[in-house]
């Protein structure tokens, strides 16, 4: 017991208790202190900023979602074959270890009406597109998130893949299997927990793609990248703490959900 | 047949590799460049529509590290409150979270797995849940606008317990057994057994810890206004000077994550997949 104590009170000070009280503040009025039912809940669930952000956050989701494991496992599938799969599995995950503010300036470059990327879509023939105060920002923001997390999620995919025994597609290949009847009967049926992790672990990512937002394009993005975190600073500096907690509390709904997916997942691979 | 695919295969990786590694390269090719050459990169010549910046600088110069590091005094005392804050916290995360590790994998306590949980789910939540309740304890705390808001629930995250617990798991319960029949104390055994076994599980939560405390944004956007007590990463993107300075400063911020990344390569992969994935 000595061992958790401090833990426990650090954990019960910083965390807990302070919850507690966002979801006791979810009910009452900040300024006057009355009361108020779930006043802030239907504040926050008919605000149109939130409505954006939760649009937002949700649309991000369902693009950056299944292209980053799709890419991921392309990518995993291809390189456990090879030789240097090692060096090439730690090249990939460099991004992870970049602070995001080091490359603001790069992507600004990059992005910028006049930037390379624009040069390169020129050469195509294409027209430019002005990156980050358009729709197109949104892309810009998924693309340098799967650039950031590309390598973890391929890691993951590599753990995946190697527990398969090479046995079973061994043995397959002697009976005749070719190399997509393998994949599809042996490694893809066997890699289904793995993808289900990542699916959520990439998930409860997804909420933390603030900071590349914030960087690039600072605290009022294009309304295409406006997210729950910009909105909670907003309401912050606004001293809307009532409206925080109801929002606090919705999004912590959420997360639960998707936690508890996890620990399912976590508790059967635990028992097979 | 075989060998001629490996070829192409590694062909095929290193491009992709280069693809990836190309954003970085380019920071360290730019920060190289003299303002002239600078110039090309981010304002279109006159008569072009485009701004291209050279692939290798011309005439590299060092320059633009010396304005940063020699003639820049508010750059290094920034630099050195973020190693600082990092420090702190990483040295508070072992003290707290390496008992609390044990405690979790080898008591017997009540509710034991009910707390390990509430840990997990604390470790996945965003910062947008938590900084609400982060904000209520350090107003009443009176630690606004002070270094120790960021450190403080930084020194008590869920993630080195959880990482930490997993290697600590590991180690079979009989070296611990023969340990106490030799008449070793709880916290001995800790010491001189747990925490040299376990030392692949607490290197992991070092690295992966300082990686993300070296990249934080949204704590310090929050909980501070004082422009002195910013770490790099929120620093950087408030300079308003372009060109040189500014690059060769994003690229020294570079070099710490880039330095722990590198020796702590295998620990850092084997924390992650420790993370994600039970064994």
């Amino acid at each position: 017991m000595s061992f958790l104590l401090p833990s426990l009170l650090g954990t019960g000070i910083f965390s807990v208790l302070p919850f507690a009280d966002s979801l006791r503040r979810s009910f009452f009025r900040t300024v006057s202190g009355d009361f108020c039912g779930t006043e802030n809940y239907r504040a926050v669930f008919s605000n149109e900023a939130f409505l954006l952000a939760v649009k937002n956050t949700a649309l991000f989701t369902a693009v950056f979602l299944p292209v980053l494991i799709t890419l991921s496992f392309l990518t995993a599938y291809f390189i456990s074959g090879l030789k240097f799969m090692r060096v090439i599995r730690s090249v990939l995950l460099f991004p992870l270890a970049v602070p995001t503010a080091a490359l603001v300036l790069v992507w600004k470059l990059l992005f910028q009406p006049a930037g390379m990327v624009n040069g390169v879509l020129t050469v195509c023939g294409a027209d430019t597109v002005s990156f980050l105060d358009s729709g197109a920002a949104f892309g810009v923001l998924v693309g340098s998130y799967i650039w950031k997390n590309l390598g973890y999620t391929v890691l993951l995919w590599l753990t995946g893949i190697s527990g398969i025994s090479s046995s079973l597609s061994e043995a397959a290949k002697v009976d005749g299997a070719g190399r997509l009847q393998i994949m599809r009967h042996i490694i893809l049926p066997n890699l289904k927990p793995t993808m289900y992790t990542i699916t959520v672990i990439s998930f409860l990512n997804s909420f933390k793609v603030f900071r590349e937002a914030y960087l690039v394009a600072g605290a009022y993005p294009h309304r295409s990248i406006y997210l729950m975190q910009h909105l909670f600073n907003n309401w912050f500096s606004n001293f809307e703490l009532d409206k925080m907690s109801a929002a606090t509390v919705a999004v912590f709904g959420v997360i639960l959900a998707a936690v508890s997916l996890l620990q399912r997942a976590w508790d059967k691979e635990a028992r097979a | 047949m075989k060998k001629l695919r490996q070829i192409s295969g590694h062909g095929a990786a290193a491009l992709l590799c280069l693809i990836i590694c190309s954003p970085v390269l380019m920071l360290v090719n730019l920060s190289f460049q003299d303002s002239l050459e600078l110039s090309k990169a981010f304002v279109p010549p006159t008569g072009q529509d485009l701004a291209m910046p050279d692939m290798l600088p011309l005439f590299p110069t060092l320059d633009n590290f010396g304005e940063i590091l020699l003639e820049s005094p508010q750059f290094y005392k920034v630099f050195w409150n973020s190693l600082g804050i990092a420090a702190a916290v990483t040295a508070g995360q072992l003290i707290i979270a390496v008992p609390a590790a044990w405690g979790f994998s080898r008591t017997k306590l009540r509710f034991r797995r009910q707390l390990f949980d509430l840990y997990v789910l604390l470790m996945l939540m965003p910062f947008q849940v938590t900084m609400l309740s982060q904000y209520i304890m350090l107003d009443k705390l009176g630690l606004m606008d002070t270094r120790a808001a960021i450190i403080l629930p930084a020194v008590f995250s869920a993630f080195p317990v959880f990482i930490i617990y997993r290697s600590f798991c590991s180690i079979p319960e009989e070296v611990l057994e023969s340990a106490r029949i030799d008449g070793a104390g709880e916290w001995q055994i800790l010491l001189r057994i747990g925490i040299p076994m376990g030392s692949a599980g607490i290197m992991a939560a070092v690295v992966l810890g300082f990686l993300d405390l070296w990249n934080m944004v949204e704590q310090p956007l929050a909980f501070i206004r004082d422009r002195k007590l910013y770490p790099l990463s929120l620093y950087l993107p408030m300079l308003d000077r372009t060109g040189g300075s500014i690059l060769a400063a994003s690229a020294v911020t570079l070099i710490p994550a880039a330095f722990v990344f590198v020796i702590g390569q295998d620990k850092l992969e084997a924390g992650i997949i420790a993370s994600a994935v039970k064994e």
